[in-house]
Order: C-alpha cells, then sequence, then structure tokens
C-alpha cells in the first residue's frame, strides 16, 4: 500500500491539518511504513467473527428525559478565542 | 442535423419528476438529546442553553435520553415502519463552525427503523410514498451572518443553544411525481408529527425542515435522471414554488439540448428561483463509524409494544371514523380531523349532545372565524368548547336563534361566560308569548297600509314584509311559525 | 534505599492520625521535593498551589473533627496527569491547541478524589493528547526519568509516574489507552494499574480513543493502589460506558494471597525484542509466584502479534474524530485566516503536533470511503478475536503474568522513528483492547533501571489483578527501592 501526494492531500484536507510540503513527505513515508506493518491483520481469519465497537457489553443506557439547569453564559464563552456580546465569533465561511 | 433540429423544436418532451423528501423534525422532548439542557431554545439568550457536554467541551461525554429514543419509535410506528431490534448510533465527522465535536451523533447502518409507508388522497388519487427510514440524531448549533448573506459576511455570530436538540430524519423513497403531492406529502408527514405530540412542526422556526432531491424523466420511462438537492424551503409554499421552479428548469434545460449536474441548490424567494449552492466542494467523506462513547440500543417487543399502544389514533383513521359514524363528508371530515385538537373539540362538542352536523358547520365556520382573527383556537379562550357546547345547546332546544348564537359567539368567544345565564338575563330567548306577538302583528298591519293592500290583492310577497316588520321588532326573536299564523289570522278575510 | 512511611498513601494516612504530621505539612514537604527535582524532572505541567493550600487546611480540619470517618486519601498529595479536567486549572493536555484553556467542570474521578479530601498539588506532564510511550510528545517539554534523567520515563503518562518515582507525591492519577499508565510504571519503578474498561469514568477526561481509555492510579505500593482505585472506581450516569456492575471490595482480599492460583504465562509475550534483563526479571518473578503456591501455565494468545495492528487502526481513527473539536472556535488556540477553512488549516496545523498530526492522518484515512471494510471494520473484527482468545484462557487460568515492557527506559531520542516507538506497547495493547484490568509491579533491576510484571485478570476481576500484584510485593522488596531523585527529594 503506498499512499501518493494526492492521497496525503485529500486526507490531510478532510482532517483539516495544513501541513506543509515537507510534512506531507514525510508523513507519506511514515504512513506508508505503519500501514505495511499494519497488513498483519490480514492474517488473523476473521471471516465468521463479528465486529467489536464496545467491550462493555451494554445495551440501552440513558436517562430520563429531565432538564437541568445550563451552564453560565460566561462558562459557555470563558474559553472562546474570540466573541460578540454573547456570541462566538468567526470568520468569513467562504 | 437540420432535420433533428427541427423535431426538437417541434415537439418538446413531456417530462415527469421523480421527488424524494428528507424531512428533519426536532422532537418535543424536554431535555436535549445527549445532556440535561433545556431543549426549550426558541427565546433563549445566546449561548445560553449550554454544558460541556452540547459545547463539545474535551472530556464530556452523552448520554442518551429515553424519551427521544420512544419519540422516535412513536414516528416510526405511525410511518408504518419496521423497528429494528438492534440499533446504534455512529459519528459522521465533517467541519463546520455550528458542529461543536466536529462529528453529528447520527444513524448510519443500523438505523432505528425502515420500510415505512404513508398514503394520503389527493385529486381524489390515492397516493402512497415509501418511508426508507426514520433515525435519530442531534441538531446543530446556529449562525448569523453579518447582512444574512453567507457568501459575502465578513464574520459569523455562532449560538449553540440548539446544538444537541433531538432531531429525528425521516428519508422519503422518490415516490413523488408533482410539486403537488410532495407538499401534500409533507403536510400529511407534519400533520401525523403533530398529533403523535413529537414535533410542532413550525416550518418558519425550523422545527419541522425539509430538503427535497429532484430529477426529471420523459413520462413514462423509468430511467434515472441527474439528482439535484434542494434547501432553504421554510414553508410550504416555499416547498411548492421551489419544486415547480426545479422541475421546469431540468426540462427546459434538457429539451434545449443541455445537461444537468448534480449540485445543492438553494431556493431564494426573492428571485423566486433554485440557485447553485456553489460553495468550494470538497468531497463529502463522513467517515462514519460506530459512536465508542454509547452503547447500542436494543428495542425489544415489549417496549414497541407499549409505544404501540400509546399511539392516538391517526389523522386519516380519524377522518374515516368520523365519516362512518357522524356522517360528515370526506372534505368536513378532512377539515375536523386536521388538527388533533380540532378533531378532539368536534367530539367533545357531539358527546356534549350537540348534533354531528351543527358542531361542523359551527366549528368550521364563525369558530375557524374567530380563531383566526384573535389567533386563538377555541379551546384556549374564555368560551372554550363547553361553553360552545352549551350555546349551540340553546340554538337546538331552539331558545335562541342562529342571529342570537352568532352574536353570542363573538361575544363571548375571548372572556367567556355561561350562555344560558345571559340569555336568560338579557331575554334573549325566543319569543313565543302569543299576546305580545299579537300586539306586534297589529303594529305591523297598521303601519304597512300598502303591504296589506298587496297581499289582499293577491301578492303572496307582501306577507313577507309584514312578517319581517314583526321580526325586526324582537331583533329576530320572534317565534316564526307562531308570527306567520296570527298574521294570516289578522289578515284572513 | 528505602522507603520513608510518608511516601506512601497508607503511611501517609496512619501519620495523619496518629498526629505526626499534618495535610499541610505534607503538602508543604511534597512542594518542596517538587522544587528541589522537578527542574530536572519536568514531571509538573502545572502547580495548584492556592487550591492545595485550601485543600489541605480543610482536610486536617476534616482529620481533626472526625478522624475516623476521614477517607484513607483525606490530606494526602496527588498529582493528576493532564488530560483530567479540573474546574478552573490550566488543562492542556500536554498540547499547544489547549493552552490556556481552563475547563468549567471537574472530570469524575478527580471530584471522587477532591470528595474524599485529595490535596490537588499539580496537573502532571504529558505525551500530547496521550499518543506517545515516551513523554517526549508534550508540546511544553520531555520529562526525564528520576532513575536516569538521561532517559525517558515511558508514556503517555510519564509525568505522573516520573511524580511517584521521584517522591513528590505519594500517588497520582494517569490514563491508558494502550499502556500509558502501565508502561511508565514499569519504566520508572512504580505501580501502575490500568481497571477494566468502564470501572473508572472517562466524563472529564480528554479522550484519546474512547473505547480503550481508561484512569488508573499510580503509587508505590498494591496497597496503595487498591485504595485509590476503591475511591475513584464505581458508576458514574454521566458515562454512559460505564459499567453498572457492583464494586468489588479490592482492599478486604487483598492479603489472601495466591496459594492454589493457576496463573498463565503467555507464549507469544515472550518472544523477539524482549530484553534479556527483563525476561529475567520476570522470570524470577514467576518463581516467586510459584514459591508462594500459584501453579504456573504455559497459556497461548495466538492473535498477540495482531493486536498491535488492530491498535494502530482503533485508536487514530477514534482520535481522528474526537480531536475534530479543536477547532479554534470555543477554546484554545486560533490562528487567524482569511476565512473559517484557512483558520481551521493553520490553527491545527500550529496546535498540533506531529504524533498528533501523523496519527489524526492515519485514522482519517482508515475510515475514509474505500478504506473503511479494509482497515476499520477488519481491526474491529480482529479485536473481537483478541477479546475472545484472552476469554478462552481464562477458562483455564485465574490471571496472566507477562512483562508490562519490552524494554527497561530507553535514551530520550532514541526512536525517532514511530513505528519503533510504537512496539514499546506491544505487551500492554491487547489487555486495552479486550477491556481487561492490567497492573505493573515493579520486579527487578537491569543496570540500574527498573523492570516491571504485568498481570492481568479477566474483566471485573480487579480486585484478583490487585491481590496477585500485592502477593508478589509482600514477598519482594523492589517497590521499596527509590530513584536517586527521590532520595534527594527526601
Ligand atoms: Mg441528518
Ligand atoms: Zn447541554
Amino acid at each position: 500500500m503506498t499512499l501518493s501526494a494526492d492521497d496525503i492531500a485529500h486526507v490531510a484536507m478532510l482532517a483539516r491539518l495544513g501541513l506543509s510540503e515537507d510534512e506531507r513527505q514525510r508523513l507519506g513515508a511514515q504512513l506508508d511504513a505503519i500501514l505495511e506493518h499494519i497488513s498483519r491483520l490480514d492474517k488473523v481469519d476473521t471471516s465468521q467473527v463479528a465486529e467489536t465497537a464496545h467491550v462493555g457489553g451494554l445495551v440501552n443506557v440513558w436517562r430520563e428525559d429531565e432538564p437541568e439547569p445550563s451552564q453560565s453564559v460566561d462558562a459557555a464563552l470563558g474559553n472562546a478565542p474570540d466573541h460578540d456580546g454573547t456570541y462566538f465569533r468567526v470568520g468569513a465561511i467562504q | 442535423m437540420s432535420e433533428s433540429a427541427g423535431a426538437a423544436v417541434a415537439k418538446a418532451v413531456d417530462f415527469e419528476a421523480v421527488i424524494g423528501l428528507e424531512v428533519h423534525a426536532q422532537l418535543l422532548t424536554r431535555s436535549k438529546m445527549f445532556c440535561s439542557c433545556s431543549a426549550a431554545y426558541i427565546d433563549a439568550a445566546p449561548n445560553s442553553n449550554t454544558c460541556p457536554v452540547c459545547l463539545g467541551l474535551p472530556g464530556a461525554l452523552p448520554v442518551i435520553n429515553r424519551i427521544a429514543v420512544e419519540y422516535t419509535v412513536r414516528t416510526a410506528l405511525a410511518l408504518n415502519c419496521e423497528i429494528a431490534p438492534f440499533t446504534k448510533f455512529d459519528r459522521k465527522n465533517y467541519f463546520y463552525p455550528d458542529l461543536p465535536k466536529g462529528y453529528q451523533i447520527s444513524q448510519y447502518d443500523l438505523p432505528l427503523s425502515r420500510n415505512g409507508r404513508i398514503g394520503f388522497a389527493l385529486d381524489s388519487r390515492e397516493v402512497v410514498c415509501g418511508i426508507t427510514r426514520v433515525h435519530l440524531e442531534e441538531d446543530t448549533g446556529t449562525m448569523h451572518h453579518a447582512g444574512d448573506v453567507l457568501q459575502s459576511a465578513t464574520s459569523s455570530l455562532i449560538d449553540y443553544n440548539r446544538s444537541g436538540v433531538p432531531l429525528m430524519e425521516i428519508v422519503g423513497e422518490p415516490d413523488l411525481r408533482s410539486a403537488d403531492e410532495a407538499r401534500e406529502y409533507l403536510v400529511r408527514v407534519r400533520q401525523i408529527l403533530m398529533y403523535i405530540g413529537v414535533n410542532d412542526g413550525n416550518l418558519e422556526q425550523g422545527s419541522f425542515r425539509c430538503d427535497a432531491n429532484v430529477s426529471v424523466r420523459p413520462r413514462g420511462t423509468d430511467q434515472l435522471g441527474v439528482k439535484v438537492e434542494i434547501k432553504n424551503m421554510n414553508s410550504f409554499r416555499a416547498v411548492h414554488r421551489a419544486l415547480e421552479y426545479e422541475i421546469a428548469r431540468q426540462a427546459t434545460v434538457l429539451n434545449g439540448g443541455g445537461t444537468l449536474t448534480q449540485e445543492t441548490r438553494g431556493w431564494v424567494e426573492a428571485q423566486a428561483a433554485t440557485v447553485s449552492q456553489r460553495s468550494k466542494e470538497y468531497a463529502h467523506d463522513y467517515r462514519y463509524f460506530p459512536e465508542p462513547d454509547l452503547p447500542p440500543l436494543e428495542l425489544d417487543d415489549s417496549l414497541v409494544g407499549r409505544v404501540r399502544g400509546e399511539l392516538p389514533e391517526l389523522p386519516a383513521d380519524r377522518a374515516r371514523r368520523l365519516q362512518m359514524d357522524h356522517g360528515l363528508s370526506a372534505y368536513d371530515a378532512a377539515v375536523i380531523t386536521d388538527t388533533r385538537e380540532d378533531a378532539d373539540c368536534f367530539e367533545r362538542l357531539v358527546s356534549s349532545g350537540v348534533t354531528a352536523k351543527i358542531a361542523a358547520n359551527w366549528q368550521m365556520g364563525d369558530v375557524a372565524r374567530l380563531a383566526h382573527a384573535h389567533h386563538v383556537p377555541l379551546w384556549r379562550t374564555g368560551l372554550g368548547v363547553e361553553g360552545l357546547a352549551a350555546l349551540l345547546r340553546l340554538l337546538e332546544a331552539g331558545t335562541i336563534n342562529g342571529t342570537v348564537a352568532k352574536e353570542l359567539l363573538d361575544e363571548l368567544y375571548l372572556r367567556g361566560g355561561d350562555p344560558q345565564s345571559l340569555v336568560a338575563a338579557r331575554g334573549l330567548g325566543r319569543v313565543s308569548d302569543e299576546a305580545a306577538l299579537l300586539a306586534l302583528v297589529d303594529e305591523a298591519i297598521a303601519a304597512n297600509a300598502q303591504a296589506v293592500a298587496d297581499f289582499r290583492g293577491g301578492k303572496q310577497a307582501a306577507f313577507g314584509r309584514l312578517v319581517g316588520h314583526v321580526m325586526s321588532a324582537t331583533r329576530g326573536r320572534a317565534d316564526p311559525a307562531l308570527v306567520n299564523r296570527l298574521l294570516r289570522e289578522r289578515l284572513a278575510p | 534505599m528505602t522507603a520513608s512511611s510518608l511516601d506512601t498513601v497508607a503511611g501517609c494516612a496512619a501519620a495523619l492520625r496518629a498526629g505526626t504530621v499534618s495535610a499541610r505539612e505534607l503538602l508543604a514537604a511534597s512542594r518542596d521535593a517538587l522544587q528541589a527535582t522537578d527542574s530536572r524532572i519536568g514531571a509538573f505541567l502545572a502547580r495548584t498551589d492556592d487550591l492545595a493550600e485550601q485543600q489541605a487546611a480543610e482536610a486536617d480540619r476534616r482529620l481533626r473533627e472526625s478522624p475516623h470517618d476521614a477517607s484513607p486519601l483525606c490530606g494526602v498529595p496527588v498529582a493528576i496527569k493532564d488530560v483530567i479536567c479540573l474546574e478552573g486549572v490550566e488543562t492542556t493536555a500536554g498540547s499547544r491547541i489547549l493552552a490556556g484553556f481552563r475547563p468549567p467542570y471537574t472530570a469524575t474521578a478527580l471530584q471522587r478524589l477532591l470528595a474524599a479530601g485529595a490535596v490537588v498539588v499539580g496537573k502532571t506532564n504529558c505525551d500530547e493528547f496521550a499518543m506517545g510511550s515516551s513523554t517526549e510528545n508534550s508540546a511544553f517539554r520531555p520529562v526525564n526519568n528520576p532513575w536516569d534523567i538521561e532517559r525517558v520515563p515511558g508514556g503517555s503518562s510519564g509525568g505522573s509516574a516520573a511524580a511517584v518515582a521521584a517522591s513528590v507525591v505519594p500517588y497520582s492519577l494517569g490514563s491508558d489507552t494502550g499502556g500509558s499508565i502501565r508502561q511508565p510504571a514499569s519504566l520508572t519503578g512504580v505501580v501502575g494499574f490500568k481497571p477494566t474498561y468502564g470501572r473508572v469514568s472517562r466524563y472529564g477526561l480528554i479522550a484519546f480513543a474512547s473505547s480503550l481509555d481508561q484512569i488508573g492510579p499510580f503509587a508505590h505500593t498494591v496497597e496503595d493502589i487498591a485504595l485509590v482505585y476503591s475511591v475513584i472506581a464505581g458508576h458514574d450516569p454521566r458515562d454512559s460506558t460505564s459499567a453498572p456492575e457492583p464494586l468489588e471490595d479490592a482492599l478486604s482480599g487483598l492479603g489472601d494471597g495466591v496459594a492454589g492460583m493457576r496463573l498463565g504465562v503467555p507464549r507469544e509475550y515472550f518472544v523477539a525484542g524482549l530484553e534479556d534483563g527483563v525476561r529475567r526479571g520476570v522470570e524470577d518473578a514467576m518463581k516467586v509466584l510459584e514459591g508462594l503456591g500459584a501453579r504456573l501455565e504455559e497459556v497461548s494468545l495466538p492473535s498477540t502479534d495482531a493486536a498491535l495492528s488492530t491498535y494502530y487502526i482503533v485508536a487514530p481513527a477514534e482520535c481522528s474524530s474526537n480531536l475534530a473539536r479543536f477547532d479554534g472556535i470555543r477554546h484554545g488556540l486560533r490562528e487567524g485566516g482569511e476565512s473559517v477553512l484557512q483558520m481551521y488549516l493553520r490553527t491545527r496545523d500550529t496546535g498540533f503536533g506531529a504524533e498528533v498530526k501523523r496519527r489524526v492522518m492515519l485514522g482519517t484515512y482508515a475510515l475514509s470511503s474505500g478504506y473503511y471494510d479494509a482497515y476499520y471494520r477488519k481491526a474491529q473484527r480482529v479485536r473481537t478475536v483478541i477479546a475472545e482468545e484472552f476469554a478462552r484462557v481464562f477458562e483455564q487460568v485465574d490471571a496472566l503474568v507477562c512483562p508490562t515492557s519490552p524494554t527497561v527506559a530507553f535514551r530520550l531520542g532514541a526512536r525517532e522513528d514511530p513505528l519503533s516507538m510504537y512496539l514499546c506497547d506491544a505487551l500492554t495493547i491487547p489487555v486495552n483492547l479486550a477491556g481487561l484490568p492490567g497492573i505493573s509491579v515493579p520486579c527487578g533491576m537491569v543496570d540500574g533501571l527498573p523492570v516491571g510484571l504485568q498481570v492481568i485478570a479477566p474483566r471485573f476481576a480487579d480486585a484478583r489483578a490487585l491481590r496477585v500484584a500485592h502477593a508478589y510485593q509482600q514477598a519482594t522488596d523492589w517497590h521499596s527501592l527509590r530513584s536517586p531523585l527521590a532520595r534527594l527529594a527526601a
């Protein structure tokens, strides 16, 4: 499995990681090596096996529909890099 | 070449639309989907309705709202879906400022329900539309763009109050063939959701939202056209106009020899057009995977059975029953069962002793007029359903006439009051006192010599003028049969 | 070279009740030790002096008023890995992207410590978002091993391990996703315990890989570990993966010994890459256990070799999603840009370090369209196989004993190649994949560097893992050794 430069660029955009050209090349080589190692998965026969997403075996874990007070607006905005009044603020979408 | 071009001009292809609708409906739970913040966000100050969970703070974890699951099961049952015995939540990964975790907790390959259908009548045809699936997810926050135009805004403001409100996604099959059918489908779905008490059906505020997938194909074929997704339709009218526009646009492009692109278009009310949302398209890849923070759900027969048992009678069934039981016309039954409250009102009137036909006429007539004028339905007025029943019983008993009943309804609608005691106190009841009416009859004869002469000369119509005199003297309350008899006796040769 | 009673929880608790020391004095001593050693170790990212002062004063009051009702943790100093949220106190997860983040809430496990009267000395250094095996991936500074400051303490909870190894605090909290408690415990000569997945609430633990993460303690003795575990474990309705099963009493059976127990020795854990010194230390430990009456049997966990690969799909996949919330909008770093997209790209480029980016890329790729089945789905299936192999072995034996880390502490900078670093966790990762409890206890020294013995038990048999480890400690002295820097601290 070899990742092309386009693959790396595509994955980096999906993950919203702005990488330098240098970083992309280095990452490409490293991911190749890791994926090569990971190919050992193929040695395990899983044709008769279900997937494990959770190890706990729990089902139907839920809460009752009872509202509780929210946190204060100050707590909500306390860590915001930028805000306007009690709104969070970001730059232009496009 | 010229021959085929000539043929194209001569005969444009007749296209038919293929429409599938996707509804997102907020659930009427008290708290949010995965945290205990209140789900009532509409009037809350920006970002006052949040906590570490719905703000996606590092370390915060979701916990499922049991009632949201039940409401989705209820909806799925009302839409004739199969409930999955095993279902789970998945993460849908994408970046957008209104999505605090960078993923939406939704459902992917094992939705809560599938394979439903809804039927409705339209222009005396029966339309059936399949429901692909109904699943449960969470709503996003809301954004305000400076000047409210996304493309030109230099900054956007974000409010996460709506973030995490339970949201149901109802995906319809592409079984609809016209804007009319699509609108009617939406009306019916919304009506059902409101009937079963899971959604408030507010398109304007966005608690009930709709996107459409539209393509066209030559009528009579079953080929697949290029699918266009339409967004930003905030009313039934907008849905209808947007679809009409889009169907015509696609047909025009194809008839002109052009090709369509698979894209997302937004309905722009001001331009009365769908406009391509030519956002820079990064290939969408949501990278769904099972939500590791939430164990799956097993919806066993006892749970599904209990929810099924709690389902109220659905509007179509109720309309059918009211036709059967009370002899209502199909049209009247449909109007009376428009909302669950309307239908409840009608049935309460009838069970209070009002004749079905009278109840229906008044409810659809003067009561509807007043509800519209005052912006308040009968059941939330001072008069109330019981007050109207009392009034209509007086009418049916002949104690008051229609004019008085209407005057009383106007007067009592908002402030309320007991019709019976008012009628007694004001002497509004029917005048059947023979001596009193005789005096008025004599007065009418004395005051209308010409009419008396005409009548005696054989003009029957003149008789009416004399009756009218008595009626207006009693403001319509005189017993008409008695007045008639007394007049004829007096005028008898 | 042996322990003073005040660097264990039990020792502090006894002294506090005997009145020979106050919580304030313990706090002062902890601070002095920190002051004396931490410039050379770098175990701490932040001190919580004012808060600790209040907590110590309150603990002294409680101990004075009702010494017998107070928890054994009351008044005892603790250090907290910086991936665990503490209300109002900067919590960075070792990342620049969270610099300055002050959570408006406290993690459940830490809240339980606070309710017991714990005195929080500070937040400890770690690999960025707990991704690493050496604590060299901290955005702020690497952590040095108190046994040899030119060597790593392991990771990712290297700061919490080193803080105990340097006797700055008698115990600390870490988190373990693929070995991040047990491996640093092994490399710093302390005890480190990863409980059964679901036993300790993850609420307020900044997630790395949600299906694998678990909070657990470091200390010098298994007895202390049991004391701390008894406080932090238990069902939490805020964590839907929290186990509702009633919590067993980890303390009452702690001294029951291993006589008659069947202990499995997994063949696949003694293969290439295992250092001779480590092998000898662990084999000696197995003889000790045999001497205590345990029956040792070789067992096989055939898919062990695939565990690392499984982990490096599952964990990066989950982390790629968990770390999407770091977008420069609600908290932490924001790097400007002419559009939101540019802001995202620059914030996440500047805010994340190389290892985090590597795993986010790997996980994003593994989940992306066209690759999901080959990687993520396959890994989830192999995960099932691995868990089933453990379950089958546990029908045969009561617990497993094996090395924790294939090597002793290595030099800083010695493992530049990511894959060689990943191999550090080859013997701890399978335990996380199966959600089992695992504990590492010191079991030897090689050229002045500690070796760790790992005990693995079935799900919810946490008390059994502790019992085996405790029996071993009762019969040996390795846990009484102190690092050179600990002696300096004293
Ligand atoms: Mg959706
Ligand atoms: Zn909330």
